[in-house]
């Protein structure tokens, strides 16, 4: 699809994989920058503020203005840190974020690598953004970034169980690990969402809707608790640890975090939307379908997914700034009392119900 | 050189690097970071063999689970309660007999395997092969590794319980 494209444009294979790779790389930016902002108006009409106003319309320019303030800022190293593994861990932190995008299916013609096990390549790199947190913390020789560290690696640990969990549900339905079939499974209306069933036939459809919709609940809280967002934000709980594991870092690798950070809310909500929400496919047809324009139909694809994504996230930022921040023996018991046992019968009865 | 050349030698680099890294630091740390890098580079290698499945399963065992576990470990005996970890060389006789015969063994199938080297021999994947063997063929021996792993889980589980 496009790395044809591309090789075909250059006449080289190097480069056209080159600019495959990058393409993200402007998505993220321009996302990050954007829910940076989202992040602060939200907060601040939840609390009945008007958040940043002064630089563009409503503070639109402020997430760039701050990002140049960042990237003049001195970059402090403290005396005791471990140099090498400091500077090295923001970038696996982010590496890790940025890997998963390979795999997410912006649209029909853009999917970074058409991966037959999209699912479980999400899953496996994302276990090197825990690796670097630990980095993080252990480089830092603080307390504080420490315990957050290794906060943050058992949360993120815990909660793969029951993610795993919903992901074997959806391969019992759909038969398939690929993410960009799983979409391709889900067109048509949205009736067709794997949270109304899927493409099911018959009484099994029904059947599989509330199932479908207690997967998609325990996706979801798992998977915000994979982000370290509020309510699950223990590793970097301001009244207890000051930052976490990110408590020493200043400049342009503590911005690193923040864009590992928002990359990888955006990552999870695509992993969430893939699976159940219909992927790229548009809920109702396309534009590019009614008035004969095929090359319209992926770019409308790119924008529904996107969409669908963002929506998500907008919801990752409203539970933060809704809910109180739980303490670390709730979040075990959240994960391994209720989330655990619900995915698991979950999984049974799906299992069940696909045999019969 | 094609892409495919190129990214063979990138992902050899990066193993036989690292692993020479693991091999000589003396900071446990440094090695547990190393060997990322070499589990890393292997599942790299695996992914141009066409090798697709083992290639994450290694990410996920390997980087998601046991080094994590040995980080966990290294964590926090080292640096909170002041254990001193040994990192000179000990049993070299032994331990020299025993990577030798393991190395021997590692040669005699590097030999003796049809490497499929050009892109165009690579299946496009091997899940529903790999999904179709485990439950046909081998099916009571996954099962049996099934109920093995229950086995270590509940063990764990008894160990750690409070009395």
């Amino acid at each position: 699809m496009i790395f044809e494209f591309f090789a075909d444009l250059l006449g080289s294979q190097i480069l056209s994989a080159i600019i495959i790779a990058a393409l993200p790389l402007v998505f993220i930016i321009l996302y990050v920058l954007l829910a940076n902002w989202l992040e602060r108006k939200v907060s601040a009409h939840m609390q009945d503020r008007l958040g940043p106003m002064r630089v563009g319309w409503h503070g639109w320019l402020q997430p760039i203005a701050d990002m140049i303030k960042i990237l003049q800022k001195e970059d402090i190293v403290a005396k005791d840190a471990d140099r090498k593994l400091f500077s090295a861990a923001p970038v696996l932190v982010f590496v890790g974020c940025y890997a998963a995008f390979a795999a997410i299916p912006f649209s029909s013609a853009f999917v970074g690598a058409d991966l037959e096990l999209g699912l479980l390549y999400i899953l496996a790199v994302s276990s090197i953004v825990v690796a670097g947190i630990l980095m993080a913390g252990w480089a830092s020789n603080n307390k504080y970034a420490l315990i957050g560290a290794v906060r943050s690696a058992a949360q993120i640990i815990s909660y793969e169980i029951p993610t795993v969990f919903i992901i074997l549900c959806i391969i019992i339905v759909s038969g398939t690990l690929n993410l960009t079939t799983l979409s391709e499974q889900q067109s048509g209306t949205f009736l067709n969402w794997y949270i109304l069933g899927g493409d099911v036939e018959g009484w099994k459809k029904f059947a599989l809707i509330p199932f479908m919709f207690i997967g998609f609940i325990v996706m979801y809280i798992s998977s915000v608790a994979e982000s370290n967002r509020t309510p699950f934000d223990l590793p970097e709980a301001e009244s207890e640890l000051v930052a976490g594991y990110h408590t020493e870092y200043s400049g342009m690798k503590f911005a690193m975090y923040l864009f590992a950070e928002y990359a990888n809310m955006f990552v999870v909500s695509a992993l969430v939307v893939a699976m159940f929400l219909g992927g790229y496919q548009s809920p109702f047809g396309y534009v590019g379908d009614l008035i004969n324009v095929p090359w319209l139909i992926p770019i409308e694809q790119f924008f529904w997914f996107t969409v669908k994504g963002l929506f998500f996230v907008f919801v990752q930022m409203w539970l933060r700034w809704t809910l109180p921040r739980l303490r670390v023996d709730q979040l075990m018991a959240l994960c391994w009392k209720y989330l655990i046992p619900i995915a698991f019968v979950n999984l049974l009865i799906i299992s069940f119900l696909m045999i019969l | 050189m094609n892409l495919y050349d190129f990214i063979f030698y990138f992902f050899a680099a990066l193993t036989i690097v690292s692993a020479f890294f693991v091999v000589t630091t003396k900071n446990i740390i440094y090695a547990a970071f190393n060997l990322l890098l070499t589990f890393f580079g292997v599942a790299g290698i695996y992914v141009l063999l066409g090798a697709d499945f083992l290639a994450i399963v290694q990410l996920i065992i390997y980087v998601g689970g046991i080094l994590i576990l040995m980080l966990f470990g290294v964590m926090l005996t080292n640096k909170i309660t002041n254990v001193q970890i040994k990192t000179e060389a000990s049993f070299v006789i032994p331990a020299s007999i025993g990577v030798g015969l393991f190395a021997g063994v590692l040669i005699a199938i590097l030999l003796k395997t049809e490497w499929r080297n050009s892109p165009a021999d690579i299946p496009i994947s091997t899940l529903v092969p790999i999904g179709k063997l485990l439950m046909e063929e081998w099916a009571f021996v996954f099962i049996l590794l099934g109920v093995l792993l229950l086995i270590a889980l509940i063990g764990a589980a008894s160990i750690a319980r409070k009395e």
